[in-house]
């Protein structure tokens, strides 16, 4: 069995699964959000439930449409906070120590590898870079998996994606999933769990790890993930040697405290290999309407950027901030642009202060935003208008998704983004 | 899924047609069908949620759904009157969404190659069997695994989990 293979048949209490098998799996993580999780809680009592199998395996994330933009998602909120309340869950993120759910849960021990998560948000997936079995659902199947604790699942079909060599000057984690993706398509892992692996990846720091597992879904795939190693553990013995007042106290049933390092039988089925030499990856970026879109940033010539965004599930961690900051020195935001800086959490933001970014995006003319998902799903923070062009290092550019449905986005890595806030117009960072 | 017949004017469009399209975040502020639907399609086809008729059917091209795990997406397109989705492929959080809410969706490429824009189409979820009314031709849908077929003829996943619930109270 491959990694994936292994951590549902664990989960569904079989010696083997193969893909097509449907199961039912226990869950170790169910993840939702201020814009997700009010229809479940109607879902929930509407189906009669009165408590949830497990508070402890329940993550409540304020994160879409805070701080509320508007009446209606301050009420989403309230519906958020009175049902944590009411079944008593730990893991409740209130705007102040909350952020984007998927740095809030790794960066809390709330994902072990091993685990199977759930979580009602497409990119639920990034746990996947801690060799969790992570996937995204919607509300209805939230609220059953809440009442129960199981959920089905198909077994996926995997698709192998090697990775070697070392990344080139300027060229990062998020360049290499947007060519990986462009080579895959859209749908090219449509139901699949993508298992990256090879030298470069085993480099990788988490934070890149992240990054590239986070948008496996815009291939399409069901989850993408990477075998734990030393990285993984570093990662999370340093959550559990420093806990914050959400970190888990107890072991869960499956995985002990410290989760299950499992990895790939040598003779392990793949349904497609995808080999990646790093050595032709450039800096990336996807053009309007879908991720896959993707060219060299050298091919993407002399487009006009109104607004940058660096942030997001993908690329708003600490790494994200430092590539951008190298790249801005002390030069100043162009007089055409808008740059957003928006940390994924608190903790992140108060990096951003300690490490004297936060000065130095400020000096350069930036604005620095609560955590939020805001202006990436067109929410606030940062909508467009018509006829507007962004450049996101966000993850996703449908029609609309940002703003009005006449504006733009182009998707790229910070690098990218640092290189166009400077010129007002897409940019090679290898060429400032 | 039911077994009543579906029959109504088609409403096609083409390939990865999104989340974000079916329903923009901007209006996930609300669940409820009554204030999704009017906005349902909006950004891709601003005249959908006005023109379809109840039991008007949406055919569409490859990874129909494809993006956020928003149930609102379902949701805005069945409350708008559409009786079902006929596709090439369907993004896997689309599909379960859909059969966790009750909006028959069909895989049918052939079907999907057979049917324009404004043909009369009668499907039989039950079979799966989809026929052009206006142009000839009779195509039957991809069937769902026997597991999700129990799910669908038990209540869904919402009926499986009450009878769940039901059996651990007694």
């Amino acid at each position: 069995m491959n990694l994936a293979e292994k951590i549902l048949a664990i989960h569904a209490g079989r010696d083997t699964v193969k893909p097509g098998d449907m199961v039912m799996a226990k869950l170790d993580m169910i993840l939702g959000t201020d814009v997700t999780v009010p229809l479940s809680v109607e879902v929930f009592r509407n189906m009669g439930a009165e408590k949830v199998f497990d508070p402890n395996k329940m993550a409540l994330v304020n994160d879409h449409f805070v701080p509320a933009k508007d009446v209606k998602a301050a009420t989403l909120s309230l519906t958020m906070r009175e049902f944590a309340r009411d079944m008593k869950v730990p893991a409740y993120f209130e705007v102040g120590r909350s952020g984007i759910c998927h740095s809030i849960l790794p960066d809390n021990g709330l994902v072990r590898p091993g685990d199977l998560v759930v979580g009602a948000d497409s990119h639920t997936c990034t746990y996947g870079a801690l060799g969790a079995f992570s996937t995204g659902i919607g509300s209805t199947d939230m609220a059953c998996a809440w009442a129960i604790g199981e959920l089905w699942f198909r077994v996926p079909e995997s698709t192998k994606v090697i990775v070697e060599g070392e990344f080139t000057p300027m060229v990062g984690p998020k360049d290499l999933i947007l060519y990986i993706i462009n080579k895959l398509g859209v749908e090219g892992a449509r139901y699949q769990a993508i298992e990256f692996c090879g030298c470069a990846i085993e480099d990788m720091s988490m934070d890149g790890r992240i990054t590239v597992c986070n948008m496996a879904i815009e291939a399409g795939a069901k989850t993408g993930l990477i075998t734990p190693d030393r990285i993984t553990r570093d990662f999370i013995e340093n959550i559990y040697a420093n806990p914050t007042p959400y970190t888990p106290k107890r072991g869960r049933d499956i995985g002990g405290e410290y989760g299950l390092y499992l990895e790939s039988d040598c003779d392990a089925q793949y349904s497609q290999v995808l080999e990646v030499d790093l050595k032709d990856v450039e800096p990336q970026v996807s053009i309007p309407y879908l991720p896959s879109n993707t060219k060299p940033v050298g091919e993407v010539s002399d487009v006009a950027i109104h607004q940058v965004v660096i942030g997001s599930c993908t690329n708003g961690r600490i790494e994200d901030f430092r590539a951008a900051a190298k790249i801005l020195g002390d030069k100043p935001v162009h007089p055409d642009v808008r740059l957003i800086m928006i940390p994924a959490t608190p903790q992140i933001t108060e990096a951003l202060i300690e490490e004297g970014l936060a000065t130095q995006f400020l000096r350069a003319g930036a604005i620095i935003s609560p955590p939020t998902c805001g202006p990436c799903i067109g929410g606030h923070m940062g909508i467009l208008a018509k006829g507007e062009v962004g450049l996101f290092t966000t993850n996703r550019n449908f029609r609309g998704r940002n703003g009005h449905p006449e504006s733009q986005v182009y998707l790229a890595g910070p690098e990218v983004a640092a290189a166009t806030a400077l010129t007002g117009r897409i940019s090679d960072p290898r060429e400032l | 899924m039911g077994n009543k017949l579906l029959f109504g004017r088609v409403f096609k469009y083409g390939d990865s047609i999104d989340t974000d399209v079916i329903i923009p975040a901007r209006y996930c502020t609300s669940f409820h069908a009554e204030e999704l639907a009017p906005h349902a399609l909006e950004d891709l086809d601003a005249t959908f949620a006005s023109r379809v008729q109840q039991g008007d059917i949406v055919v569409a091209g490859h990874n129909f759904g494809c993006g956020s795990s928003r149930e609102n997406a379902p949701i805005a397109i069945k409350g708008a009157g559409a009786s079902c989705v006929i596709a090439r492929s369907f993004a896997r959080i689309f599909y379960r969404n859909s059969i966790n809410i009750g909006l028959p969706i069909l895989i049918a490429p052939e079907a999907v190659d057979g049917i324009e824009d404004g043909d009369e189409v009668e499907v039989d979820p039950a079979t799966g069997v989809i026929e052009n009314k206006t142009r000839g031709g009779k195509w039957t849908a991809d069937a769902f695994p026997p597991e999700i077929r129990n799910i669908m003829d038990n209540g869904g996943l919402v009926g499986y989990v009450k009878r769940r619930l039901a059996g651990m109270n007694t």
